[in-house]
């Protein structure tokens, strides 16, 4: 029997020495093969009486199993390490820049009319277009503002031919709303309200520093039998203060005069310890009403237009309004 | 309109600082432009007067003065000045004075002792350059301090006047507004004393009476026209942004600027007999004060004598007629021309006038006689002379309805529950005439205002006075119901992020383009053109968003970018039958790599398949068909039609290697551009069944003629309608080794399908067997 200990002693000592699997498929010949020492001493076991051969042979047995048991974990022993050292082998460097990342990116004006529709949309704003190329009809005359009018000079107009401008302002796209409004709804009593944004491009003749021939501006109106001025400036305030992400926005209306609105307003906003020009608003004329059919007694409405350029430079402090047009996409991927 | 602080002052004295009266005005929608000092801070600079002169004993050009400053003790001062003359007065910064840039001490010039400078203008601050020392009145108080003796503690106001305003085009407007205001009570202007003692007389026909429903003018005889305008006087004119020209003139201007009525002085002696107010007729011509020759029209007012016009009316007089040094008597007019008359015309002929600008807007037509009066009054007071009595002759003028005012109105548009009470103090301080019958009015405007014609004028005159400011924000309240959303429409935002996830910038370029781009780049010889552009290269509208694509490329080459992708979404515009229209498109422009240049990806330059495959994930699930076709803009080779359904919805190119050397592009560019309307409509998902069967597949690969197009042999399989065919797609081209020249071998990959059982190889081959025939029966052979 110390012969048996012996032999397990030799194959526990000699598979933990051994690192190749090649190798330990040999040793286990030694032990367990057909000339191995246990084989041998399991043949051994005839020559015993019938009374020892039971307890022998269990012996032996057990001493087989511990040896197998053995050789199986160093083989999974040895073949984790071949993995780890395979897998050691492949590591990356993943500091290494992703393939084809890069992506373009939107307009600050695309980016600020997006803020600028999402915020409206919440408070039921839906968007309206109109065409760039306007008749004097929309441009001036529904708008109240008739031909020699002092206030056509506020407008510096592109002109096309006799009856077409370029849009001076966004302001048409009220009065096709709310022609194309009071056609759908003519069946009823009531129309519901009308509240719109309408963003675009607008034109005027003059190039400078600080003007545009062509820049963008949103439109807004609310037209509806309980609307009063100020729920404008609620409208107003809520929104800049939204827009710019600070309750501390101070909104400044004082008294203006467009030809379309009556009470007119221009509006303020504080900026850096004074006072900011953000655009101009009014109660919708009654004149403007008639123009499209709505009962001017029975309903109120409010128009605010303000200038898109001039919120996008405040919200991301750009300085000079030339870079939107320039498309230099080192200020362009600012934005993205 | 310019103003002083201190005439306004004059007329009315509100207790405000100057901050304060600023924002009044502004607040109250007489917008303070610009309010800027008459001259800069400084101090101890005193009226001083010069006793006696010596040459300073070691320098030429200076002299060593005494100077009486109001002390007991007339003091020493060195001084350059060239015009120094004992006797005269001057300013003189006493020791410690702080001037513009320079401080005062006392000090030693060449070895003698001063105690002050003697001061110009320019020293002062009061102008940019000046010669020698400021000269002041022999009659100024010695000692008195200079800021008090000329004024200078004054602000120059500029008001941004709404075109409604022109009630405030004038000192006593915008002093009545203040008052209103401000309720504080205005200084009456000084009454006319003179006595009518002038015989001559003219005749005033009016003929043109509702052009002009009040004349009123009279002779002066015997003024001297070269008399002094005096400098109080000048001052005004001066800080009103008016020059002196002579004291005839000034006092018109003067009149103008205090009460607001346009007046003009004729010379007597040069007109013919009676006056006409009339419509010039055809082939009349006129020469004006500013040396214009007008030929004039016939909705153009003139004022007549017997002979032919003398003045445009309302807008400028005429040279010929016009007083000078050697006037002696003057036909003086005070009237009032309808706005519409007047509207237009001085624009029409290039140029803007005081006089025009008021008639245009409206002038107080109850004023003309009092203005004449004023204005004689200080003709007689500078000029002399005599006063002739007022010829005037009365139309129809304006009639000032009564305008309804309700309370509940108010409250309605302003959101504010204002009390009538208030209402009515309002009114009234505002010069308006009411009847109040309940909680309502019925409201008279006053003669000078041109604006208040229906209620909500007058309620914004309401909300005005008692202040915006004080109208407090409403919580947003609304009946709301969902917005519609239409899901077989995608949304711009969406689109947008379809390009910028495709490696694109957006861009924003100008509508108006070079004609140059539109002949070059898209045909284009008629394009609608701008009738006053702003700069030739932004004379037409654009058919196309290539050209300012093209040009932004540029830009950023020319910053050295070497790989630029940009895109555009706007309007192109061209003519119809019934005017114009404009088409909403989407264009892009991929110039330099395919990709960013990076370690994992060898570097090529951007071609057509790679920008056709940024087109047709754009309009993924549509799918698209690319028709060969030249585009005047592109390489004729490589260049299609882009087809949706059949129709047209654009183009994609390569620069044509002309317009790429014209635009000096070291690469081509690829562009496209596509209509938007056919980007937004798409099918909502309708599903049906899928299928657990596993899909089978088989490749197919032919040799074809290189002309042949790929989409030829893809129809055409597509189109036999072989069973279970679910997919034919092309997933290897190959030209090379095994090709004969002029061919290509093209590998297609068939996926089928049955939806109920696993497909036999009896069932596959006959589908594949009939797309084959299709294959052979377009050119191609199935490849051994």
């Amino acid at each position: 029997m110390q012969e048996l200990q012996t032999t397990l002693d030799d194959a526990l000592k000699s598979f933990a020495a051994i690192t190749d699997a090649v190798e330990l498929e040999n040793a286990k010949a030694r032990y367990l093969g057909k000339e191995g020492s246990l084989t041998g001493l399991l043949k051994g076991l005839g020559k015993l009486s019938a009374e020892e051969r039971p307890a022998a042979g269990a012996r032996i047995n057990q001493v087989k199993q511990q040896i197998e048991a053995a050789l199986q974990a160093r083989r999974e022993s040895i073949q984790l390490d071949a993995l780890q050292v395979k897998l050691a082998a492949e590591s990356l460097d993943v500091t290494l820049p992703g393939r084809n990342s890069s992506v373009g990116g939107l307009h600050p004006v695309t980016r600020t009319l997006e803020r600028i529709e999402t915020l409206f949309h919440s408070i039921g704003y839906d968007v309206a277009e109109g065409p760039e190329i306007e008749n004097d009809f929309y441009n001036f005359t529904a708008l109240n503002i008739p031909e020699d009018h002092p206030a056509r000079a506020m407008h510096d107009t592109f002109y096309i031919d006799e009856q077409h401008v370029l849009r001076t302002h966004t302001s048409p796209i009220q009065i096709r709303y709310m022609q194309a409004h009071m056609e759908k709804y003519k069946h009823l009593d009531a129309m519901p309200d009308i509240r719109i944004i309408a963003p675009g491009r607008v034109y005027r003749v003059d190039s400078d520093a600080t003007h545009s021939p062509m820049f963008h501006q949103v439109e807004g109106l609310w037209v509806g039998e309980r609307v009063s001025f100020a729920d404008l400036k609620g409208v107003i305030a809520d929104f800049l203060q939204n827009y710019f992400e600070t309750k501390d926005m101070q909104v400044r209306f004082r008294p203006s005069f467009f030809p379309f609105t009556e009470p007119s307003a221009e509006m303020d906003m504080s900026w850096k310890g004074g006072w900011l020009e953000i655009g101009g608003c009014g109660m919708v004329h009654p004149n403007v009403l008639r123009h499209v059919g709505i009962d001017s007694e029975k309903y109120i409405g409010f128009a605010f237009g303000m200038g898109v350029e001039r919120l996008a430079m405040l919200r991301y402090g750009v300085n000079d309004l030339r870079l939107f047009f320039e498309n230099d996409v080192q200020f362009l991927k600012q934005f993205n | 309109m310019q103003f002083s602080e201190s005439w306004l002052r004059s007329l009315v004295n509100p207790s405000l600082s100057s901050d304060e009266l600023s924002h009044l005005l502004t607040m109250a929608g007489l917008e303070v432009e610009e309010m800027k000092p008459i001259a800069a801070a400084f101090d101890k600079v005193v009226v001083a007067q010069v006793l006696t002169k010596e040459k300073h004993p070691d320098a030429d050009r200076l002299n060593v003065l005494s100077v009486d400053v109001g002390l007991a003790e007339p003091l020493n001062i060195v001084c350059g000045a060239g015009n120094v003359t004992v006797g005269m007065k001057a300013p003189c910064a006493l020791v410690g004075a702080k001037l513009p840039g320079i401080e005062i001490k006392q000090a030693k010039v060449r070895g003698i002792a001063s105690f002050g400078m003697m001061c110009s203008e320019k020293e002062l601050g009061l102008a940019e350059e000046s010669a020698g020392l400021m000269v002041l009145d022999v009659d100024a108080t010695v000692g008195q301090s200079i800021r008090e003796h000329l004024d200078l503690d004054d602000y120059l106001f500029t008001l941004k006047l709404t075109p409604n305003r022109c009630d405030c085009l004038s000192l006593n407007g915008i002093a009545r507004e203040v008052a209103a205001l401000t309720g504080t009570a205005m200084a009456s202007l000084p009454a006319a004393t003179f006595t009518q003692a002038g015989s001559q007389n003219r005749i005033v026909k009016v003929t043109a009476s509702s052009a002009c429903p009040r004349y009123s003018g009279r002779v002066i005889s015997g003024v001297n026209a070269n008399a002094q305008t005096p400098a109080w006087m000048v001052k005004r004119l001066e800080r009103c942004g008016l020059r002196s020209i002579s004291a005839l003139v000034d006092v018109t201007n003067y009149v103008l600027l205090e009460l607001g009525q346009p007046l003009h002085a004729f010379d007597l002696n040069k007109l013919n007999g009676g006056i006409e107010v009339r419509f010039a007729r055809a082939g009349e011509r006129l020469k004006l004060l500013n040396e214009q020759t007008v030929d004039l029209q016939d909705d153009m007012l003139v004022i007549a004598d017997a002979k032919a016009p003398v003045a445009l009316a309302g807008v400028m007089g005429g040279a010929d007629s016009a007083v000078d040094d050697a006037t002696t008597d003057i036909f003086l007019e005070s009237a009032f021309f309808a706005p519409d008359v007047i509207v237009g015309k001085s624009r029409r002929l290039g140029f803007s006038s005081d006089s025009s600008y008021r008639f245009e807007r409206g002038v107080d037509f109850a004023t003309t006689v009092s203005a004449l009066e004023r204005a004689t009054q200080l003709i007689l007071d500078i000029c002399g002379g005599q006063a002739g009595a007022v010829s005037e002759v009365t139309g129809e003028l304006p009639v000032r309805h009564p305008v309804k005012l309700r309370t509940s109105r108010v409250h309605r548009v302003l959101g504010i529950a204002l009390p009538s009470e208030q209402i009515a103090q309002i009114l009234s301080r505002l010069g308006m005439d009411f009847q109040k019958d309940g909680e309502d009015f019925s409201v008279t405007p006053p003669s000078y205002r041109f604006d208040i014609e229906i209620e909500e004028d007058l309620i914004e005159e309401v909300a005005r006075v008692h202040g915006y400011e004080n109208i407090q924000p409403a919580p947003i309240q609304a009946r709301m119901s969902i917005l519609p959303r239409n899901e077989s429409q995608r949304p711009l935002a969406k689109l947008l992020q379809a390009m910028v996830v495709r490696d694109y910038q957006e861009t924003i370029n100008y509508a108006f383009v070079d004609a140059a781009w539109e002949r070059d780049l898209c045909g284009n010889s008629a394009p609608i053109t701008l009738k006053n552009p702003i700069a030739s290269q932004m004379s037409v509208m654009r058919t196309s968003l290539l050209g300012g694509l093209l040009e932004s490329l540029r830009t950023n080459l020319s910053r050295k970018q070497t790989r630029v992708r940009l895109f555009e979404v706007g309007g192109c515009f061209s003519k119809s039958a019934n005017g114009y229209v404009q088409h909403e498109r989407l264009a892009g422009l991929a110039y330099g790599g395919a990709q960013a240049e990076q370690w994992g990806v060898p570097s090529r330059n951007v071609d057509f398949y790679d920008v056709k495959g940024d087109i047709e994930a754009l309009f993924s699930p549509l799918s698209l068909a690319f028709k060969a076709l030249p585009h005047t803009a592109s390489h004729p080779g490589k260049s299609a039609n882009i087809l949706l359904d059949g129709k047209e919805v654009g183009w994609i190119g390569e620069l044509h290697p002309q317009w790429q050397q014209q635009y000096d592009l070291q690469n081509p560019p690829v562009w496209f551009e596509v209509d938007m309307s056919a980007l937004i409509g798409v099918a909502v998902p309708k599903v049906t069944g899928i299928s657990r069967v596993p899909l089978v597949r088989r490749d197919i690969a032919v040799l074809v003629d290189e002309g042949v197009p790929l989409d030829t042999l893809l129809t055409a399989m597509r189109g036999a309608k072989a069973p279970y065919v679910e997919d034919i797609g092309l997933f290897d081209v190959y030209r090379g080794k095994g090709v004969e020249q002029g061919k290509k071998s093209l590998a297609f990959r068939v996926l089928l399908q049955d939806t109920q059982k696993t497909l036999t190889e009896s069932e596959i081959e006959p589908s594949i067997a009939i797309l084959v025939d299709v294959l052979n029966k377009n050119g191609a052979q199935l490849r051994s």
